[in-house]
């Protein structure tokens, strides 16, 4: 369940930049999971919920809202550009579990689908992020 | 907004002391050292965790001779699996030890993501098996583990020191603790290297003898504790208290 260590790093984060920004509570913090990561949504959602309740006031009344983004694929040698859901189906299930604990390791388990090289870019879709966060002061 | 560096320091917090063994050149025995000092000390009743961070050529499963078991085991985070008495996490979990072309933002990425869920625990000692160079790698540590202090590896060849010292200078030059320079594979007395690094002022920590047996000990733990190169360096340890 490494989900609960990327929850864990959302609202330390979240709560480093309230700080920042002097909010004394934070009431919505809008999270982007990217598709390559394959978050299991029930488990992070679950982590959040349960180190949300053993953390301060800052976090108390928070609101989580989380929104997938597709992951995009860009070949730098051809240009071709394909979405992970497309050759997700290739990949042998610890190649595609392999991926869910390191995206980057996409590098070493596939390839441009046109032309074969491994030089290629995520352009979208990579793991997680905080996208906003709404707060009082 | 990136949320994962915000918890590297939390991950860390209970490793009393990170030694990063790094060099300016390739093939100077970077891996060999660490992974030595990960034994060694684990071997004195040490809690050693070893982070092997070349992501382009990780040797440190080679030498310590693991064998693939499957992904680390899950617990909020992944827990680094014990091999040998000593707490070992590498890429090579994930790759199959398939070629890994990344680029330097892939490096980066990897790096993050793998000191944001990594549970290490308490630990008397976590080394760091640094790649070659001072490029995303040593810039990733020096940026993100503030801890670390940096043991570098040097071979008595004047090429080797040649990236070396830009190795050096540039950490002294941030003012990161550098603990001294080893000099590994030494097959003629020669104090040029020791030398050139005092003229930097800084630490010479001894040296280690070219070891001809040393190959037959690599993927033997065992017999790694009883090469002639371990008691070279378990000598250089004890003059730095380690």
């Amino acid at each position: 369940m490494h989900e609960w260590a990327l929850a864990e790093s959302v609202l330390t984060a979240a709560v480093e930049a309230a700080e920042k920004e002097k909010l004394k509570t934070i009431s919505e913090i809008k999270i982007s999971i990217g598709e390559l990561q394959q978050i299991e949504q029930e488990i992070f959602e679950f982590a959040l919920g349960e180190i949300i309740k053993s953390q301060g006031e800052k976090l108390k009344n928070v609101k989580t809202i989380i929104e997938t983004e597709e992951s995009t694929l860009k070949c730098k040698s051809c240009g071709h550009i394909w979405k992970f859901s497309d050759m997700k189906k290739k990949l042998s299930e610890d190649e595609s579990e392999a991926i869910h604990f390191i995206p980057e390791v996409a590098f070493v388990h596939t390839r441009c689908p046109k032309c074969g090289s491994p030089d290629f870019e995520i352009t979208s879709g990579r793991g997680v992020s905080i996208t906003s966060i709404k707060g009082e002061r | 907004m990136e949320v994962r560096i915000s918890v590297i320091e939390k991950r860390l917090k209970n490793v009393k002391r990170v030694i990063s063994v790094a060099s300016g050149k390739g093939g100077v025995g970077k891996s060999l050292v660490a992974s030595s000092l990960a034994l060694n000390l684990a071997n004195k009743g040490y809690r050693v965790g070893l982070f092997d961070l070349d992501l382009y050529g990780p040797s440190s499963h080679i030498i310590l001779g693991v064998k693939r078991q499957g992904f680390p085991e899950e617990e909020k985070g992944i827990t680094p699996p014990k091999v040998n008495g000593i707490d070992f996490m590498s890429v090579v979990y994930f790759t199959e030890d398939k070629p890994s072309p990344f680029r330097g933002i892939d490096v980066s990425n990897i790096i993050i993501e793998l000191l944001a869920i990594t549970q290490w625990g308490s630990l008397d000692y976590l080394i760091i098996d640094m790649p070659p160079g001072i490029g995303d790698e040593t810039l990733d540590v020096i940026r993100l583990i503030k801890k670390s202090e940096f043991l570098v590896v040097s071979t008595p060849s004047k090429v080797a020191l040649g990236a070396v010292s830009k190795l050096l200078k540039l950490l002294k030059e941030l003012e990161i603790p550098i603990i001294g320079v080893l000099e590994n594979m030494v097959m003629t007395k020669s104090s040029f290297i020791q030398n050139e690094v005092g003229k930097l002022g800084l630490p010479y920590l001894g040296s280690i003898s070219f070891d001809k047996n040393l190959e037959e000990s690599i993927g033997k733990p065992d017999r790694l504790l009883d090469a002639d190169f371990m008691k070279d360096l378990d000598k250089i340890l004890e003059g730095i208290n380690l």
